[in-house]
């Protein structure tokens, strides 16, 4: 069987999910590999989510958040974005592609733009292939 | 035997060092003079570092026949491994005493690599191997007069609880000696002892809460800095002076030793059970100090952290979500 992307994306309320809502209602065929879950913001995106969610075999991980300067929250995206350096020097580090992890920034009315973006992304993470991390990191006892 | 003792039969306590540096061992011992309140209460059955009891001996015990065992070191080698499984079963308590038990510890970091890389840099590159046969532990040898065997070095390292049950943690690099007597204590004075799980001999502060160095709201760091290009001034929080200092992933119950010594916490008594990854809880809180909402500034705030991995997971790789290097290879 051909791979199909596992993705974990985390969209935040006010921008992010409402503008994947906004693909949904417009009626925009994208890509269905994107198992979301919704936060109340970017800045809600803890670190241990996104590794967890490489370690139970997400292929990729998406955060997205309001555009810097629209944060329903004033500053929650600027913290989801040095989250977001950090995290990916970390993953660099113990060998994981960096295009595995990705944060774009959705505004509630970019439904378009959400569309391409899973299209483009699960493209990206189709190409990697399947993510090993799963494997590589269960303990044999 | 005085009176008291042959009212209460002595407790039978093990103690073991799997991969680890000795230190555990050690810090058993300074326990000083109190030892011989230990002694009083306990026999000690198996203890290599200190008493020659053979691995036949442990393995001729009935099943359950120790009381406590404390079983500090990672387990990195076949040999760690069949001793844990042996004393687990000889063992009524199993305790994952210090950090390389508890979460993996240093000889943690072997995670970054596997077995073929660390022979490779220990038989043949370091600068100071001469090996011109390129000789390296075997398994197995055939001599004259028999095969002789080694322990088989694993491609990874795993915390004591990812190879057996363990009953109770007690970490710390090493464990403040007077946190084991507490909890030595405990056990011979028959007191309710926590449920099985727990961490013992720690709290369920982080060290920032009870540090005393002067802290205020609003951290913000523009540059990380190392340790050598500070002239640390005794009072203020170290990570507001761009120092990385464990605090805010770390329990406390260390008695700081290494901030009161002027020193930042490198995170030896592991993460407290409401945030299991030290890394994790690091990148969070280091996000929130960055002063910075301009991509390309935080990324070369972020590039000045010489080595997150290395440094947030320092006793821990093993224990943590990631818990190794991505290397497809696998005993």
């Amino acid at each position: 069987m051909a791979f199909e992307p596992i993705i974990v994306s985390f969209l935040c309320n006010w921008c992010s999910y409402t503008g994947a809502d906004l693909a949904g209602t417009s009626r925009i065929p994208y890509a269905p590999n994107l198992r979301t879950i919704r936060i109340m913001c970017s800045g809600r995106i803890e670190p241990t989510f996104v590794l967890k969610a490489f370690r139970e075999g997400a292929d990729g991980v998406l955060m997205c958040g309001c555009h810097p300067g629209d944060c329903h929250y004033h500053e929650g995206n600027y913290k989801c974005l040095r989250r977001y350096h950090l995290l990916q020097k970390y993953i660099q580090q113990l060998g994981i592609e960096k295009e595995r992890l990705r944060l774009e920034w959705i505004s509630a009315s970019e439904g378009k733009q959400f569309a391409s973006l899973a299209n483009e992304f699960t493209e990206t993470i189709r190409q990697l292939g399947p993510s090993k991390i799963k494997k590589v990191m269960e303990t044999l006892t | 035997m005085s009176k008291e003792n042959k009212e209460k039969p002595k407790l039978k306590m093990a103690i073991y060092w799997g991969a680890a540096c000795g230190g555990c061992c050690v810090s058993v011992l300074d326990v000083h003079e109190k030892l011989f309140d230990v002694v009083a209460a306990a026999d000690l059955v198996f203890w290599p570092i200190a008493l020659d009891t053979k691995y036949a001996d442990v393995e001729a015990m009935e099943d359950g026949f120790i009381d406590v065992t404390l079983y500090n070191g990672a387990v990195r080698n076949s040999e760690n491994e069949h001793i844990a499984k042996l004393l687990r079963q000889k063992s009524k308590i199993l305790v994952a005493y210090g950090s390389c038990a508890h979460m993996g510890g240093i000889p943690g970091l072997g995670n970054f690599h596997n077995r073929e890389q660390i022979f490779e840099r220990v038989y043949h590159t370091t600068e100071t191997t001469v090996n011109k046969e390129k000789i390296e532990p075997q398994t197995q040898v055939k001599v004259a007069e028999g095969t002789l065997t080694l322990p088989e070095f694993y491609n990874d390292v795993r915390t004591l609880d990812q190879v057996v049950d363990v009953d109770y943690y007690l970490p710390g690099c090493p464990p403040q000696t007077e946190r084991l007597v507490e909890v030595f204590m405990a056990i011979v004075t028959g007191a309710e002892l926590p449920p099985t799980g727990s961490v013992v001999g720690a709290t369920e502060k982080t060290q920032c809460d009870e540090c005393k160095r002067i802290k205020t709201d609003k951290k913000h760091i523009k540059e990380f800095k190392r340790p050598t290009e500070v002239i640390d001034d005794g009072v203020t929080c170290f990570l507001e002076q761009g120092l990385i200092c464990m605090g805010p992933a770390t329990r406390s119950g260390c008695g700081y030793r290494c901030i009161e010594g002027n020193s930042p916490c490198r995170g030896c008594y592991g993460p407290p059970s409401t945030s299991p990854d030290p890394g994790a809880k690091m990148m969070s809180a280091i996000a929130t100090m960055i002063d910075s909402d301009d991509p390309d500034e935080i990324a070369k705030i972020v590039e000045q952290i010489e080595d997150p991995a290395g440094t947030f997971y320092r006793f821990s790789l093993p224990g943590s979500i990631l818990r190794r290097k991505l290397i497809e290879t696998h005993t």
